[in-house]
């Protein structure tokens, strides 16, 4: 077992953990908070995989501005401290099945796509300009699509924010 | 490092690093508080600031934080003290893992990050989760209205700041913090190469975004809407004393210190002098007493740009909440997008 394979288990026990965690915990701000350290171990996995663009993109999309707007809306809105006791509802049960679905769901589709195929053990990094040479190469029709949901996206929320 | 330190074992490296790090991000801070803080603010203000600690009351940094260790650990009744106890360090943390990507010298930097601006960045934005959960998590209205505004401040002045370093990044090609400096140092302009081509000069625009926006960045004044004394009472720091409180402080003047030196590296050449000075083609020419003058060089010109933070923070009064937004999003952003455009053009053209 390489290093590697160690520092994978110890950082997807930690994620698993504090997936737990999200969904048991009682207050909506600790919540909020395992799942940012779901988040890191995941850039953290991403770093191990030697991909530290997306490692990267990771940590300043999700921690630095999705999880601090979703604090700053549960702050501004709801959040108290100590346990709450309403934030269990009847969807609850719904959603067991529904997350066992996806877990077989993607598990099913890595198997049938990777099955035993082996990262080589001395994987080159790939540079960013790889990246952007992708992405503005053979990439450049769903990046532009891409862009366009977002633009929608931002549209609404401002049709929907103002006032008259 | 690597070329210094080949012979020493890989634990004995990674022991040097953290004492490195620890070094870059305490040092300046100290000198920062000291000379600024206490003295420059003073003499701006026909004062003395502190004498009696050591000669020109150099020593009263130590006798300030010996003050603040020694004060009891008071965690309120109502605040979530797990959370409460955690939000100081995440932000001081945040700025130790900004130091990493910070080259000092040809050999002296502690990781060859290829994508060391964008690392720079991203992690950055991590302090303002330990802003807002300081300010959660006290239990106290005025906490949590600084918590709030802080977070809101950052977010818009981010933008920015990531905007003006891209000017950058499409100059140098590169987003290799290292390969930015040498991009400085052996660059010429219009065929002149005595001074290199530090960006401060073509991307002036550039420059003077990323300027601002660490200034509000760090919560100095006239941004330091977060923690506006006269109407916050201190703002998400308002509960918090001893020890918990010297980490913020640090955690504070720390990341100013680090925010100096990596705009000095983005646009005044970093820890670099002209390579022509000295016959150097490239960085492995470098001589390696570079090493050693390399880091007094970034500090040099650390201090003279935290010199103009402060210069501003101790001229100016406070922003109001809406103008400060508005400046943000009305003013720099569409500066600075219209800073890239000009930017990708020249480089196509020339």
């Amino acid at each position: 077992m390489i290093a590697q394979n160690i520092g994978f288990w110890i950082i997807a026990t930690v994620m698993i953990f504090a997936a737990l965690r999200v969904v048991t915990t009682n207050n909506v701000v600790h919540a909020a908070l395992w799942l940012v350290v779901v988040l890191a171990g995941a850039a953290a996995q991403y770093i191990l995989l030697a991909a530290e663009f997306v490692a990267v993109t990771q940590v300043l999309v999700y921690i630095g501005a999705v999880m601090v707007l979703f604090l700053f809306g549960t702050m501004l809105t709801r959040a108290k401290i100590g346990t709450e006791s309403d934030l269990n509802n009847s969807y609850k049960k719904l959603g067991i099945p529904v997350a066992l679905v996806m877990l077989v769901a993607m598990g099913v589709a890595l198997v049938s796509s990777f099955g035993d195929e082996k990262l080589p053990q001395t994987a080159t990094v790939v540079s960013t300009q790889e990246i952007s040479d992708q992405i503005f190469g053979p990439y450049l029709l769903p990046f532009w699509a891409l862009s366009f949901v977002l633009l929608a996206a931002v549209v609404g929320a401002i049709v929907l924010a103002r006032k008259d | 490092m690597i070329g210094l330190l080949a012979e020493v074992p890989y634990w004995g490296q990674s022991l040097l690093r953290v004492l490195g790090g620890l070094v870059a991000v305490l040092l300046p801070a100290g000198t920062i508080v000291y000379v600024f803080l206490f003295k420059m603010m003073s003499f701006m203000q026909s004062r003395l600031g502190p004498m009696e600690a050591g000669p020109y009351g150099s020593m009263q940094l130590f006798a300030e934080v010996g003050k603040w260790l020694q004060k009891e650990d008071i965690v309120p009744d109502r605040a979530d003290a797990r959370i409460f106890k955690m939000a100081p360090i995440i932000v001081l943390v945040s700025t130790f893992l900004l130091v990493v990507v910070v080259p000092f010298g040809p050999d002296a930097w502690f990781t060859d990050f290829e994508t060391g601006v964008f690392y720079a960045l991203a992690v950055s934005s991590v302090s303002v989760l330990g802003i807002l959960i300081a300010g959660w998590s006290s239990a106290n209205k005025y906490s949590l209205l600084g918590g709030l505004r802080a977070a809101g401040q950052l977010i818009a002045y981010e933008l920015p700041m990531v905007l003006a370093v891209m000017g950058v990044v499409i100059q140098a090609g590169t987003m290799n913090l290292q390969k930015i400096v040498v991009a400085q140092n052996t660059g010429s302009m219009f065929g002149i190469d005595a001074i290199g081509h530090p960006y401060v000069i073509s991307q002036f625009f550039g420059f003077i975004i990323f300027m601002i926006a660490i200034q509000a960045e760090l919560t100095q004044a006239p941004f330091d809407m977060p923690i506006a004394e006269s109407e916050l009472v201190s703002g998400y720091m308002t509960e918090y004393s001893g020890f918990r409180f010297l980490i913020f402080f640090i955690g504070e003047f720390a990341t100013a210190g680090v925010f100096a030196m990596i705009a000095s590296v983005l646009f005044l050449g970093g820890w670099g002098v002209p390579f022509t000075w000295f016959g150097w083609t490239s960085i492995d020419d470098v001589a390696n007493w570079m090493n050693f003058a390399g880091p007094l060089i970034m500090f040099t010109k650390m201090m003279l740009l935290v010199f103009f933070i402060m210069w501003i923070r101790f001229s100016y009064p406070r922003l109001r909440e809406d103008q400060l937004q508005k400046f943000a999003w009305k003013g720099l952003i569409p500066v600075a997008l219209l800073n890239i455009m000009v930017t990708s053009i020249l480089k196509v053209v020339f």
